[in-house]
């Protein structure tokens, strides 16, 4: 019974650093200025602006969560059976950069894919025509890639290097097909760490307002963007909580759906 | 898949994750200002970078908060985890749920919430809300370093102490925490990187009065960044790469960091 009460402070922490806050954004996002109920701030999202950033974040981190698991399914294979050296080696050299701050990590591709930048170099010296993608949505969706691949590559490197070999073998052994294997076998068993990825891809991509900032020039509103805005510059806190609960619908769908997919948590940090 | 294929594939995927390190690394010993162009060698930013008050100030803010909210938060958390274990299953699905939400939340929904609260219950936004904004945002991660420790140890090796005499409290000092230390350091250690890292939830939280290295950076973004951030930020990132070469390798086999790679990489 003694040993219970331990963990009260962590309680009543989550309580005040977490409960109470969420209350506040959906006090805020019901109540005018004035405190009066009001249900503006939530229909703001129709606004023609406030839909369209909505639409396109949706958009943006839907297509960097399906280019970065596409990218990642086959690194984790390849790592899988590879001889790089022990699994505290592999995840090294993944989280090694995140020990570079993420702004300038971020910031760096400006450099690189500005026009007369590295990237456009290498293609001229190999006659091919330059690409202008900074300040565009490609951008957006290069620097979402590159900032969140690792969190996508290790939950399906971890849940791959949990399958038994001689299930492989034995499925190899009875005739499959390396087809059938990756559909039958491979696939659905690495199911929680991919579900954990896409999560932990999707909903910081939906909600950054950084990347957007830096690779799209300050010309292209994620709803991040305006959220943050609401909070900053134009100082409505109402219309800015009204816009966060939209967008934490998005995020309590994707992590239900995480939470049924994943259900012990093997695909999950530890 | 043919082995030079793989190879291939791993290689333009290590070059895409580490160009944008090598071009801030190179332009941080450029001697011009500009970003785009490379006018010469030059350790100008790094010899600025100890005359920047500025910045010397932002470097104390990033450091103070992160080891005093790791602390904080790996004592908080592995007295939860103490008294989580000890509930009943149903009890405890709860609780976890909750230690979950800071986790998967978006991190402007964290910074936005806390810094509604902190100004609805008259908090002046300074070091102070920041830190505490930390602790929120780190407890979740201590807990999920130390309780599959703590699961793992089980309670028969504490009970038995108890058998033989010892108090709970000996019991648990002498029993337990050796245990679970491993899980306690690298719950520390990720707690203190998620805090050094972050850059949302300090943007909302810090006020107009101070800035850590992340919010100092994002001032500068719309005006050009000072090349001593590159300099300041290669420091610390060879630094760090320095002290992760040496423990590894002091530990050899030791598994411990490698978990600890891997649970950073979750994060």
């Amino acid at each position: 019974m003694y040993r219970k009460l331990l963990s009260m402070p962590f309680i009543f922490w989550i309580f005040v650093g977490t409960v109470i806050p969420l209350a506040m954004i959906a006090y805020y996002g019901f109540t005018d200025r004035l405190g009066n109920f009001t249900i503006n701030n939530i229909i703001a999202i129709f606004q023609p602006v406030h839909a369209q950033a909505l639409g396109l974040s949706l958009g943006l981190a839907l297509i960097s969560t399906a280019v970065c698991f596409l990218l990642a399914f086959p690194l984790a294979m390849i790592l899988k059976g590879s001889s790089w050296g022990r699994k505290g080696f592999i995840v090294f050299i993944f989280i090694l950069p995140m020990w570079m701050n993420f702004l300038l990590r971020t910031m760096a591709w400006q450099v690189i894919l500005e026009k007369g930048g590295i990237f456009n170099t290498m293609l001229q010296t190999m006659h091919l025509p330059s690409l202008n993608i900074i300040n565009t949505p490609a951008a957006i969706v290069l620097g979402m890639v590159y900032d969140f691949l690792p969190f996508m590559v290790l939950p399906i490197y971890n849940a791959l290097m949990k399958i038994d070999d001689n299930i492989i073998e034995a499925a190899y052994d009875l005739g499959a097909t390396k087809g059938r294997v990756l559909k039958d076998i491979l696939l659905p068993l690495s199911v929680p760490g991919i579900a954990s990825g896409i999560t932990m891809v999707f909903v910081p991509s939906l909600t950054t307002f950084v990347i957007s900032n830096i690779l799209g020039g300050g010309k292209i509103y994620l709803i991040g963007n305006i959220i943050e805005q609401e909070f900053t510059t134009s100082a409505n806190w109402n219309l800015g909580s009204g816009l966060s609960l939209i967008m934490m619908v998005f995020i309590v769908i994707s992590m239900a759906a995480l939470a049924r997919l994943d259900k012990s948590g093997e695909g999950n940090f530890i | 898949m043919s082995k030079a294929i793989k190879t291939i594939y791993m290689i333009i995927i290590m070059m895409f994750l580490y160009l944008p390190i090598v071009t801030l690394m190179v332009f941080s010993f450029n001697e011009s200002k500009s970003m785009f162009a490379w006018t010469g060698l030059s350790l100008r930013w790094y010899k600025e970078m100890f005359h920047d008050t500025q910045m010397l100030s932002a470097i104390w803010n990033t450091f103070s908060i992160a080891i005093s909210a790791a602390a904080i938060a790996t004592i908080i958390g592995t007295m939860a985890c103490v008294g989580i274990i000890a509930m009943s299953k149903r009890s405890q699905t709860v609780i976890m749920g909750f230690n979950n939400i800071p986790l998967l939340n978006a991190d402007i929904v964290t910074g936005i919430s806390l810094m509604l609260s902190f100004i609805a219950f008259g908090f002046y936004l300074n070091w102070g809300t920041v830190l505490l904004a930390h602790i929120t945002f780190c407890i979740p991660y201590v807990i999920l370093s130390v309780m599959p420790k703590l699961k793992q140890l089980g309670p028969g090796n504490y009970e038995a102490a108890l058998d033989l005499g010892a108090t709970p409290a000996y019991a648990f000092r002498k029993v337990v925490i050796p245990e679970i230390k491993p899980g306690i350091i690298s719950g520390f250690l990720l707690a203190f990187t998620m805090s050094v890292d972050d850059f949302v939830v300090t943007h909302f939280t810090r006020g107009a009065g101070i800035n850590t290295i992340s919010t100092l950076i994002y001032s500068q973004v719309k005006v050009g960044i000072r090349p001593t951030l590159f300099a300041l930020s290669t420091v610390i990132f060879l630094v760090v790469l320095v002290i992760l070469v040496l423990v590894n390798f002091a530990s050899g086999k030791d598994a411990e960091e490698e978990e600890f790679f891997y649970e950073v990489a979750q994060g």
